[in-house]
């Protein structure tokens, strides 16, 4: 029997990828673990492997083919001594893959798709006049940062596993091994307690520690280091002591990877003075804030968030760009009602805004950019003219930042309320694993829509 | 490697007629146990190629770590286990329910999150259990589950039953401290928890000399009076014996015991994983020398118990197995919505 090759899915984000090469030829013999092809995805190369044992059939998508879909057929392997006359007739073609049969009762589900990228043009008010404006992602715009403090100072050094040969697991220190070298790019065990607490050492001895978490669920390992080393030794020493280090890495909710790697940490690690807390959106942020936060003579959290990896933003083309700790930026004008939002959640948002605007809300959406010091001048200056809030959050509400803004409005601007604060986040449970369930735990832009309707006394029709 | 099939005489008598024993270098084993560790590791080699076909298609989200490679380790060790033992182990376990004797439909149905998965969807590739086997995970978090073994070989000296914990673990999980916390515990009360090092040279990119400043990793409980063991993880009767006497050991009031099994996973760290840190030619030559279902095979082969034919008979019945539980999964429904908010407490 013939075996159809389908372009797979090579990572959890991978819709589409190109043919970088067949290394298998029409007709030549393959056996399990043979690399057929070399594909390229949206992160690496990655070789395809066959399990079969025959003979390559038929190669149905050319070399250097680009944009196929995941699901296309691109290959036929034939078993040994099979008539080739099988293959008559097959071309390429997307093979589609059955969903799941039906639940008896309609399962509400919003089609949020959260890894499409994106594109948005930077906020022109805030550049000085003539500045040009690079396109870059969120994983360059990160390295970037990295690479240009590090050529600035050269007790910069960044840690962590699988930095530097690898390249990083979400391929965000890519090049800095080849441009810095191995003492100041530096791969560790997996031992997140450990290097977390050399790099606070390393800190204290006046060296600037980047350290990367593969993500922040495997920062718990280590929060000790950063709770009660890092963030209070400055204040226990009377202030001779001083941790100038960066802890960063993914945060949050990424794709069906389940309870145990999908979590946002931007609460936790807000409610321990001593410590600064960032969560960007944008590249130019991105890039803006690491390049502050490596400077800043104080230890600082910095949470990235995988799924935006791979969204692309204006970065603007400045030397020795950076952006204020402390200050949240108003991404989207509006009068009716106040979005708060940070990371992931300023595109629901935003995506939210776009929806309320056709239905006659106009919606002013803040990325808050800095968890830790709030900026609440900048959310009380809106709710002055809007008199409304929603805190936006991919997190659990209980205990939650969407909680403290909550709390800070009833303490400073209770008069200018004219509507509940109203949190939307994720529910509040572990994440599923299932993709219906996900979908259901994670916050969406649709149910922002709802509560921005109701804090504005207008009803569905 | 392909053999030309020789017609054999099949024999079909019944385990008593049959303890004829094959003689190799290493361990004995009777014909029984030569088919039963080859169709188990078959199963799961099978199991693990239609995962990652199911992956590549979308049906399976997230992480998924296939264990192709490594089968004798876990299928040596559970031979060696009975009723009441407690198993766990990493990520990387999908192998470890199907030697627990888990239902592969249940398996693949939680990899593809449908409600009849074990965990009812709610777990994924990572995060699977079944207390009806003994089987207590499934661990996302690297290490985690060292002390967490040791807690229920705790428990089995604290009921006084001479069952045994058995907790398996990766070459770059034995650098996390929480290990070395485990393993004084261990000692300091003689738990009978069985620490399996299952030493794939690899953790995703790294490889052990790049990590580890000891690389003899049976050595690492010596400063804990643990004494290691170093196995040829790709020979299931070389493991099965090394399990034998630690297990024995630790059921006698004995434990705890170390084994650190030298084996080899052929595929990347997970799906995503491009592998380019190791030569193609490395993992060709594992595959081709000491592939652990080749060597059980061979052994098959020379002692004529079956022909190529017969096991090409074994071999489609497998993938049949495996064709079966990948349809139930495909064809059952995704969970209801209202187990979102189900199982986060126990209801009283
Ligand atoms: C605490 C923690 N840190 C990092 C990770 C990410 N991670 C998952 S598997 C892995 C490699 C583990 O290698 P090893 O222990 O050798 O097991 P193997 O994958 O080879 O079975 C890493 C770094 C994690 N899951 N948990
Ligand atoms: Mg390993």
């Amino acid at each position: 029997m013939s075996v159809e090759i389908l372009l797979p899915a090579m990572s959890p984000t991978m819709t589409e990828g190109n043919i970088a090469k067949w290394t298998k030829r029409e007709g030549e013999k393959v056996s399990p673990g043979d690399v057929i092809a070399e594909i390229e995805t949206d992160k690496a190369i990655m070789e395809l492997e066959t399990d079969e044992d025959g003979v390559m059939g038929k190669i149905l998508v050319d070399e250097g083919a680009e944009g196929i879909a995941v699901g296309t057929l691109i290959a036929v392997i034939l078993e040994d001594g099979e008539n080739a006359s099988v293959l008559d007739g097959i071309t390429a073609s997307v093979v589609s893959v059955p969903s799941a049969p039906p639940l008896s009762i309609s399962a509400e589900q919003s089609d949020t798709n959260v890894t499409a990228p994106v594109t948005v043009s930077a906020p022109e008010a805030d550049f000085p006049e003539g500045t040009g404006f690079s396109n870059m992602t969120v994983r360059e715009a990160l390295r970037d940062a990295m690479a240009e403090e590090m050529r600035l100072d050269d007790s910069v050094f960044v840690m962590g596993e699988e930095v530097a040969e690898y390249q990083g697991a979400y391929k965000v220190t890519q090049g800095l091994l080849q441009e810095f070298g191995e003492e100041r790019v530096i791969d560790t065990p997996i031992t997140e307690h450990g290097f977390a607490g050399l790099g606070v050492g390393a800190a204290m001895a006046n060296l600037r520690p980047v350290v990367e978490f593969m993500t922040f669920n495997f920062a718990m390992q280590a929060i000790d280091q950063i709770v009660n080393s890092a963030a209070k030794t400055n204040y226990m020493s009377g202030g001779q002591i001083r941790c100038p280090i960066v802890f960063r890495g993914p945060n949050g909710a990424a794709a069906r990877v389940g309870a145990q790697h999908s979590q946002n940490y931007a609460s936790w690690y807000a409610h321990i003075p001593g410590l600064i807390v960032i969560a960007p959106y944008s590249a130019a942020d991105c890039k803006g804030l690491l390049k502050a936060a490596i400077k800043n003579p104080n230890p600082v959290i910095f949470l990235e968030n995988e799924i935006t990896y791979g969204y692309s933003f204006d970065v603007p083309d400045l030397d020795d760009y950076t952006v204020p700790i402390g200050k949240a930026s108003i991404v989207r004008k509006g009068s009716d009602v106040t979005l708060v939002a940070y990371s992931i959640g300023v595109k629901f948002a935003l995506d939210a805004a776009e929806k309320l605007a056709s239905d006659g809300i106009d919606a002013e959406v803040i990325d808050l950019r800095t968890i830790r010091p709030l900026d609440m001048e900048t959310i009380i200056e809106s709710v002055k003219k809007t008199n409304r809030v929603v805190c936006v959050e991919e997190g659990w509400a209980t205990c939650s930042v969407s909680s403290e803004i909550s709390a800070r409005l009833m303490e400073g601007a209770f008069d200018y309320l004219d509507a509940p604060v109203t949190r939307v986040t994720n529910e509040d449970v572990p994440m599923p694993y299932a993709a219906n369930l996900e979908k259901l735990a994670v916050v969406n832009d649709e149910r922002i829509v709802a509560a921005a309707k109701t804090v504005c006394y207008k009803e569905d029709k | 490697m392909t053999k030309k099939s020789v017609p054999r005489k099949t024999k079909s008598g019944k385990p008593a007629a049959r303890r004829k024993a094959v003689k190799k270098n290493t361990p004995t084993a009777t014909n029984d146990e030569l088919m039963e560790y080859y169709k188990g590791m078959l199963l799961m080699r099978r199991f693990e190629e239609k995962a990652g076909q199911m992956y590549g298609m979308g049906l399976i989200g997230g992480f998924c770590h296939l264990y192709i490679g490594q089968e004798a380790v876990v299928t040596g060790i559970q031979a060696t286990l009975k009723d009441g033992d407690s198993v766990l182990t990493s990520y990387r376990d999908h192998a470890h329910m199907l030697a627990c004797k888990i239902d592969p439909k249940l398996i693949l149905a939680e990899l593809t999150g449908r409600a009849t998965g074990i965990s009812k969807g709610k777990g994924g590739s990572m995060h699977m259990f079944s207390v009806e086997h003994g089987f207590y995970g499934g661990h996302g978090i690297v290490g985690a589950q060292v002390p967490i073994g040791a807690g229920l070989a705790f428990a089995h000296k604290y009921r006084k039953n001479d069952n045994v914990s058995v907790t398996y673990f990766g070459d770059g999980a034995v650098n996390q401290g929480q290990v070395y916390e485990s393993f004084n515990m261990a000692k300091l009360w003689n738990l009978p928890v069985i620490f399996v090092i299952e030493n794939n040279q690899y953790a995703m990119g790294t490889s052990i000399a790049r990590s580890s400043s000891e690389v003899e990793l049976f050595r690492r409980g010596e400063s804990f009076k643990i004494k290691g063991e170093s196995v040829d993880g790709m020979d299931v009767f070389a493991v099965r014996e090394a399990a034998e006497r630690a297990v024995a050991k630790c059921r006698a009031g004995d434990g705890p015991a170390l084994l650190e099994m030298k084996t080899y996973r052929y595929r990347g760290h997970s799906m995503s994983d491009p592998a380019k840190y190791r030569s193609k030619e490395e993992v060709s030559k594992m595959r081709a020398e000491f592939d652990p279902i080749d060597q059980v095979k061979k052994r098959i082969l020379d002692a004529n118990i079956l022909s190529e034919d017969d096991l090409k008979v074994i071999d489609k019945d497998i993938k049949a197995l495996v064709s079966e539980a990948a349809d139930f999964a495909q064809n059952s429904a995704e969970p209801h919505p209202s187990e979102l908010y189900t199982d986060v407490l126990v209801a009283e």
